[in-house]
């Protein structure tokens, strides 16, 4: 950071109270809304009674341990879980205000606006391309031209164009994972989904591959709520601007990121984020 | 909440660590503790040998500071703490530097007693600057034990001494002023006295500064620049 950027991007005064601590960020704009979520595996209940809202145009984290039901809470999002068997669902999600479990929401049209990103990068078995254009020949488009365009936008939105722009025609499987996981983000965004639900989508990554997926992730979040899943406490840490606890199909607390891992209010998440935990 | 904060971590080697931080903290403060009641007793006491041994251990302190520092940068490298361990380091590495800038000023009254042991002794034997000292030391212990004992209770009321300090200091301020309109000669030792518990007058403001520190890893709330009402709201309140 140059000179000049540390005097333009320095501390706003202004923001600061008489005391210097910042002010807290403040979610005025609701994308999902969970009230009363209430989840069953056949006789198990998953989800016990959760309730908050995810923020639009914000990155929020899911932590807990295994089997805490963080995965379950996102695959709700989407209605994952109605391709489950024996699952019993009470409780609304609200999407921009309408329940998404109504028998009036289409499936594939909410799949539509609520994408989603698997831990392990899943390409088909096409060419860079035609995975990129997937999502839009099946929405029936035909013009060349406008899918050409819309899937270097996608890959450029991926962060991933410049890597794979001489060989767009090859197939997918050649890329590496971190690759391969980029294009599935491509993918997903190339439809220009609403929301992106990112289920542990780097812990089969390497490093470096691990921290363009993140970078990728802040650079997303102007444009889609995100909401993520992850066991790496400090890669929740590091990219979210919410966080939710939770643990044994509860949601313990779900607070600001810098809040939640700085000061918790409660002893539970306070022992998971600290290591105590078990 | 003293249990939460000395809980078991899975990793035993970092609960070892944040042990053995919390304990070097503490050996510090007792060095720093030990500094300023040598420094002052070489002062009151005439005793110039004590005073070049005051200032012969400061490095001593410096040395400490310099080593717990870099532990604490350590332990951030390597195990990312978060929630109540990332505000012990927090408030270790701003209490060290506290604890240092104390040592420093227990070294200033040490050099300023090898210079009064050139001049005459005035009738009351220092003895406001020794009861100066011992109520800046009591300040001192006690914050030391609440350090010890992660007490934000405590902190609150050693805090709250640092006004009677002030008072004190102003005190013999006035009295000295008084003397050297009475007599301009004594106005050298006059202003040496003043010099002095000046330097004890900035280890009880050092020692309020670690009571900060105190509630702030224990409540994880920031009361630095506040009122002292605001102070007592947050140590006495629920996190």
């Amino acid at each position: 950071m140059s000179t000049q950027n540390i005097m333009t991007h320095g501390v706003d005064l202004a923001s600061l109270g008489r005391t210097g601590q910042a002010q807290q960020p403040s979610a005025s704009d609701i994308c999902l809304q969970v009230n009363g979520l209430d989840l069953y595996y056949g006789d198990k209940q998953a989800l016990n009674n959760i309730s908050f809202d995810i923020p639009r145009a914000c990155v929020t984290a899911f932590i807990g341990p295994s089997g805490c039901g963080k995965s379950t809470l996102l695959r709700c999002f989407n209605r994952m879980n109605d391709l489950v068997d024996n699952v019993r669902i009470e409780g609304d999600i609200l999407l921009d205000d309408q329940d998404i479990n109504s028998r009036a929401v289409n499936v594939v049209e909410l799949r539509r606006r609520i994408g989603m990103v698997f831990q392990k990068p899943n390409p088909f078995p096409k060419s860079i391309f035609e995975n990129v254009a997937y999502g839009l020949r099946i929405q029936g488009v035909k013009n060349r031209a406008v899918i050409e365009e819309a899937v270097e936008k996608a890959l450029r939105q991926a962060a991933l164009w410049d890597e794979v722009k001489d060989r767009l025609h090859d197939s997918a499987l050649g890329l590496s994972g971190g690759q391969q996981q980029r294009l599935v983000i491509a993918r997903a965004v190339a439809i220009e989904p609403e929301v992106l639900l990112l289920d542990e989508p780097a812990s089969a990554l390497d490093p470096i591959s691990t921290l363009k997926i993140e970078e990728l992730i802040f650079e997303l979040k102007d444009r889609y709520t995100i909401v993520i899943v992850t066991h790496n406490m400090q890669q929740a840490a590091r990219v979210s601007d919410y966080t939710a606890f939770m643990y044994m199909g509860e949601l313990v607390e779900f607070d600001v990121t810098q809040k939640l891992f700085t000061n918790p209010k409660k002893k539970q998440t306070e022992d998971y984020i600290t290591g105590r935990y078990g | 909440m003293t249990d939460n904060l000395f809980g078991q971590h899975i990793s035993q080697q970092f609960n070892a660590e944040l042990d053995q931080l919390r304990h070097r903290v503490l050996t510090m403060g007792g060095l720093v503790e030990q500094q300023m009641i040598d420094a002052v007793k070489a002062l009151v006491d005439g005793e110039s040998a004590l005073a070049e041994s005051v200032i012969e251990n400061d490095h001593k302190v410096n040395a400490i500071e310099v080593s717990i520092d870099e532990q604490c940068t350590q332990i951030l490298a390597r195990r990312q703490p978060t929630a109540s361990d990332l505000r012990l380091i927090v408030a270790v590495i701003k209490t060290i530097t506290d604890l240092e800038r104390m040592g420093d000023q227990a070294e200033k009254v040490a050099r300023i007693g090898l210079r009064l042991i050139e001049m005459e002794r005035p009738q009351n034997d220092y003895i406001e600057i020794q009861r100066l000292g011992e109520h800046v030391q009591l300040m001192l212990r006690e914050v030391l034990d609440a350090f010890a004992r992660m007490d934000a209770e405590a902190a609150l009321n050693v805090a709250r001494k640092d006004e009677k300090i002030d008072h004190e200091y102003e005190g013999i301020m006035r009295q000295q002023v008084t003397f050297m309109m009475e007599d301009p000669r004594l106005i050298k030792r006059s202003l040496d006295i003043m010099w002095s518990i000046r330097a004890l007058e900035r280890i009880g403001d050092h020692s309020k500064n670690i009571c900060e520190y105190i509630i702030y890893l224990v409540k994880g709330k920031d009361v630095r620049h506040t009122t002292l009402d605001q102070m007592k709201e947050a140590a006495l309140g629920k996190r």
